[in-house]
């Protein structure tokens, strides 16, 4: 790890004014989880970093009419086991329970598992996020591509969004925060996700004085939602697949849809063509299938994750068949 | 003459017993100190440039940069300018500063030019008509083959049968001497037949060895009724010790080094350091208290630890820390050499096995490797067999626990398991009836297979391979047996007993964490009649008489036979002393419960301490060995058999594998701890899994490196992934009275065999190579989609 500087504002205003305009100076620290491993492999090498932990409104989870807000400080453990969260979205506690490990969600916040930056393996071997070696060719297409995307890779992008937590939440149309010196921008947290087309571009629409400050998760009423992620092991590891889907019934049928996937894209991935296949529809076994072949049916994988697109399928119809169940 | 048997089973005390380990309450508090928490007073910190590339040329280093920055007290150029680099993370330039970071700083700051060349980091079945028979060598090939850690054996052994395409100098032996050749390989090199018109030969990357038949293999497929085909292997894996390789170097004076150092090898460790310091092996103290794994990867100083010891000569005999990085520990210190085959296996329509041919290939690195020992336990009566090395650019292969056998155990149990499916007969039946294969195991093997299937419940849960319908979530058990020597190391030890009545026993092994601690002191008591915690004893130091390294299963046999043989003399020798005070002629006399008195006669008994007064001034100190044939009987064997049964439940949608259960039945002879024996069966049990599930190395094709060197991607299994073990030593007729065996091979040898076999039960199919990923268990339920 290089030397840098340390800087702890007590303030939102204080923090931003302390960020560069430029990427690669400055880095936010929040939990550390990511960044720390990220700094010790010399993936990124800032100059300063700012800790958000002293920034007391960044923290804390506060329920409205008009839905909840938790603070981008705060813990994924201290979300997963709010009662309010438990009881209203009860989908995206339980995909916080499946986050790494007990260690992992006391330290790591919400804003940074939004924030953290892909596990591909070129990426975090300095390749960079569209990898290319020092003769300029790719990385990963003639290479072991075996967790990479097998949606939205058409571009020089082929890494998969690391958070499993976002397809729940945008699922659940959870909207997020941005805050910088110049003011404040709302937007869904689905249009959070980037997918760069050069390496000096980023996976986030954040700026590099941005921070990322809360999270708003409307309300919803006769929504039926569930997470189902495939690990190859039962905990502390990295899924294969996710999907996340919210159900709005009415009585029986599917008034509206959403399907997200998660580590198959660059970005959480919806399947529009998923949704549609379930909107008007009774969910049974073979409404489920339909609707998964349908998330999957654009999928191109590359040399060696065609499985992936299986992992996928079976994780949407799983999570269908969950949140019908009323499980979630 | 003394009787240094091991006594029965009615005299025995503790040996044979279930005792907790003595060092757990210093482990389980993290209170016990590993090399990796050693910190020594002023010392420095280092770190090392590694090579970015898979092969490449050394151009130029320049190291003046890092030289002259505040806080860096040494550089050394580790692999100079011209040096040919064979895989990523070599090692170039070590520094040593005050901290991590700056030494970090000062590596950034060196410059190296590279000229990359051609690698292959691929163990992908080789290319028809690419493999070259082997010929002879070069003095270059033999510098290679030191430069990528080929031991000593293999060297000679190639040397011997290939000869050399050049007479080599004495300038050249000499340099080759430098570079670390043993005196068996310079002998060898001497005595070696010169072929010079070899030398023009282009150099494939796939060197074939010879076909080696057995019987009559034709006329065995001609005879088999049934025939079954298949492809099977197992991938380069790492060792992953949990505390990375590395050592704590300092010279106590100019001529005195001290090291701590994370090793299998203690009392070895000198010996090696020796010629590369230019310092009498005496001169060199090595000391460890605890290991954090080695599993085959520890035995020598490697090239860090020399130059840790140089670099700290350097920097003014300062102590210098040099233990590996995470992503180093897996990309340059240790790999499992990778092992697949095509293989046909023949059989009568009874079950009798009458025919094996295999045409495998592996790569153990640059230095190619050899075929595992296939069939294997098995002597099918007609064979023929053909193995292809690749030699490549992933890096050296080291010994992992059990080398070459969990290979040959998937090539062998699986082909058999699939042979077993096509006659349709129950797999357990199928072995069963060809254990007069195994001789002079069978019997072993037998006792073993009706315990094992009783404890998975077998008869019940076995069931015919059957096509599985998508979705389901299914289940299936499978086995695999295995064999190993395990015979006791050279072994010295030092038992004092003192007139106060205290008891030291010095030593110069090592506890990889196995329980070798507990079980010295089971039979140290158990001979004195003393309890464990009277026995003071000191291991992990070469201040204490030599003892072997632990590796290859031999380290319980060595310390218990050359302890026992040190406290049987050491309590014949307070005997003499004691006997006129109890009235009584030594040989009458016995130690029991902390006393020592006269058999048969209660009267006459004195208390432990009372009796070692009668020692004198001046405590006894008895050398024990092993071996010694002086002092017969000889006290370890070799040679042991194991079954182990494993159910899984495969996910047929996901294709994600849960092992569910695994028995192992497990013989070593004498059990000495039966507790830490069967800890030591569960954590390979834990290990094989993990193998079986997760573990490979994983290479971009394109730039060589290891794409996996970290915990997140090189997956180890976790507590939930673990499911119930079941372990059962053998013990008792027919094992006891064998003496000391080894047990930290034979059980992860069997876990993938039976593991693969439990899926292949499930599934209907087979899977062909693990780890048992979910795409490799998806491409085989749907052949025809690839993966």
């Amino acid at each position: 790890m290089r030397a840098f500087e340390y800087v702890s504002p007590n303030s939102k205003a204080q923090a931003m004014s302390l960020l560069a305009t430029a990427w690669g100076k400055t880095e936010i620290i929040a939990g550390g989880t990511d960044l720390l491993a990220l700094m010790k492999d010399d993936v990124v090498s800032p100059r300063r970093l700012i800790n958000l932990k002293e920034v007391k409104d960044l923290h804390g989870i506060s329920s409205g009419s008009n839905g909840m807000r938790i603070g981008a400080l705060t813990t994924l453990d201290e979300i997963a086991s709010n009662a309010e969260i438990k009881e209203n979205f009860p989908a995206f506690a339980d995909a916080l329970m499946e986050v790494a490990s007990p260690q992992i969600r006391n330290q790591a916040t919400l804003g940074g598992n939004l924030c953290q930056r892909p596990r591909c393996w070129y990426f975090r071997n300095g390749f960079g996020l569209l990898p290319k070696d020092e003769t300029g060719k790719d990385l990963v297409e003639p290479g072991e591509n075996r967790y990479h995307a097998i949606l939205g890779n058409s571009g020089r992008a082929k890494f998969v969004s690391p958070s499993t937590i976002a397809p729940i939440l945008i699922a659940y149309g959870a909207r997020v925060r941005v805050e910088s010196p110049k003011g404040k921008r709302d937007l869904p947290l689905e249009k959070f996700f980037l997918t760069p087309k050069s390496e000096a571009e980023r996976e986030h629409d954040l700026r590099p004085n941005e921070i990322v400050t809360e999270l708003v998760l409307p309300l919803a009423t006769n929504v039926r939602a569930a997470h189902y992620e495939i690990r190859q092991k039962e905990a502390f590891d990295w899924p294969l697949a996710v999907a996340a889907v919210a159900l709005t019934t009415n009585g029986s049928s599917v008034t509206s849809a959403r399907v997200v996937l998660g580590h198959v894209a660059p970005v959480p991935w919806r399947s529009p063509a998923a949704e549609q296949t379930l909107t008007g529809q009774q969910v049974n076994r073979s409404t489920a299938e339909n609707a998964a072949q349908a998330a999957v049916a654009a999928a191109t994988p590359l040399s060696g994750n065609a499985y992936k697109v299986q992992l996928a399928r079976v994780a949407v119809k799983r999570a269908i068949m969950k949140a019908a169940g009323g499980v979630a | 003459m003394p009787n240094y048997a091991w006594p029965q089973e009615n005299d025995r005390t503790l040996i044979g017993t279930r005792v907790t380990r003595v060092d757990a309450p210093v482990k389980v508090s993290g209170q016990a100190k590993y090399t990796y928490d050693t910190h020594r007073p002023g010392m420095l910190y280092g770190k090392v440039l590694r090579c970015p590339y898979a092969h490449a040329k050394i151009v130029s280093i320049d190291i003046s940069a890092a030289e002259k920055m505040p806080g860096v007290n040494a550089v050394q150029i580790v692999q100079g300018p011209g040096s040919m680099i064979h895989w990523e993370g070599d090692e170039i330039v070590a520094v040593a500063a005050i901290d991590e970071p700056t030494a970090e700083d000062a590596i950034r700051a060196i410059q190296v030019k590279y000229a990359p060349l051609e690698h292959l980091v691929s163990d992908a079945e080789p290319p028809k008509n690419s493999a070259q028979g082997q010929g002879p060598l070069s003095a270059d090939d033999i510098d290679d083959m030191l430069d990528n850690q080929v031991p000593s054996q293999q060297m000679v052994s190639q040397i011997k049968q290939y000869g050399l395409t050049e007479k080599i100098d004495e300038d050249t032996l000499k340099q080759l001497k430098a570079d670390g050749a043993t005196d068996d390989v310079l002998n060898a090199i001497q005595a070696a037949t010169v072929h010079p018109e070899a030398a023009q030969r282009p150099k494939s990357n796939y060197q074939k060895a010879a076909v080696q038949t057995i019987g009559d293999p034709d006329q065995g497929f001609k005879d088999s009724e049934f025939v079954s085909e298949g492809l099977y292997g197992v991938p380069v894996i790492t060792h992953c010790c949990l505390e990375t390789h590395g050592s704590i170097s300092e010279w106590t004076d100019e001529s005195h080094l001290f090291t701590h150092i994370s090793t299998q090898n203690v009392s070895g460790i000198p010996g090696q350091m020796a010629e590369p310091l230019k310092l009498p092996a005496t001169n060199i103290r090595v000391h460890q208290d605890n290991i954090g794994g080695g599993f085959g990867s520890k035995f020598a100083p490697d090239r860090w630890g020399i130059f840790t010891a140089q670099i700290s000569k350097k920097a003014g005999g300062k102590p210098v820390r040099i233990m590996l990085e995470r992503d180093a520990e897996l990309k340059v210190a240790g790999a499992r050499p990778s092992a697949f085959a095509r293989v046909k296996v023949g059989a009568k329509k009874d079950g009798t096995i009458l025919a094996w041919q295999s045409e495998s290939w592996g790569t153990g690195g640059p230095g190619g490797g050899g075929m595992p020992p296939i069939p294997y336990v098995f002597s099918v009566p007609n064979q023929r067999k053909e193995h292809t090395a690749i030699r490549n650019n992933i890096g050296p292969a080291r010994a992992w626990r059990a080398p070459n056998h969990p290979q040959a155990a998937v090539l062998t149990m699986c082909a058999l398991d699939d042979l077993a499916a096509a006659v349709n007969m129950d797999p357990l039946d199928f072995f069963s009836r060809n254990l007069d294969l195994t001789k002079p195991r069978q019997e072993i093997y037998r006792e073993e297979f009706a315990i094992a299937s009783d404890l998975m419940d077998w008869k019940n849960k076995w069931h015919p391979r059957r096509q599985s319908s998508p979705g389901e979530i299914v289940r299936g058990v499978g086995l695999s047996i295995h064999t190993w020597g395990g015979r006791g190391h050279a072994s010295d030890c030092d038992l004092t007993i003192h007139p106060d009545g205290s008891v030291d026993l010095k030593m110069g092994s090592q506890d990889l964490g196995t329980g070798t601690r507990t079980c010295i002191l089971i039979v140290a008591a158990d001979t004195l009649g003393i309890p464990i915690n009277a026995i003071h004893l000191l291991i992990g130091d070469t201040n204490y008489p030599p003892s072997g390294g632990s590796g290859g299963s031999t380290t319980i046999g060595g310390v218990t036979s050359s302890t026992r043989r040190a406290a049987v003399d050491a309590r014949d020798a307070l005997f003499a002393k004691v006997a006129p005070a109890l009235r009584a002629q030594p040989e009458e006399l016995e130690c029991v419960n902390g006393n020592v008195r006269v058999r048969g006669d209660s009267t006459r008994s004195l208390s432990w301490k009372e009796a070692c007064s009668k020692l004198g001034a001046m405590p006894q100190t008895v050398r024990g060995k092993n071996p010694d044939r002086d002092k017969p009987p000889d006290l370890t064997n070799s040679g042991v058999g194991g079954v182990q049964m494993a159910e899984v439940e495969v996910d047929t949608d996901t294709g994600i594998v849960k092992v569910k259960k695994m028995v192992a039945v497990q013989d070593c002879g004498l059990v000495v701890n039966v507790k830490t024996a069967e800890s030591q069966v569960y954590g390979a049990l834990i290990m094989g899994i993990s193998y079986s599930l997760f573990e490979e190395k994983v290479m971009d094709p394109t730039t060589g490196r290891m794409l996996n060197a970290n915990m997140e991607f090189y997956r180890l299994a976790g507590f939930n992934d673990i499911p119930e073990l079941v372990v059962r030593m053998m013990t008792g007729k027919g094992y006891d009275e064998r003496g000391v065996i080894g047990l930290g091979e034979p059980p992860v040898i069997s876990p993938g065999a039976a593991i693969s076999n439990a899926v292949a039960n499930a599934i209907g199919v087979r899977v062909p190579f693990l780890p048992l990923t979910p795409d490799r268990v998806l491409a085989a339920l749907q052949p025809k989609a690839g993966a």
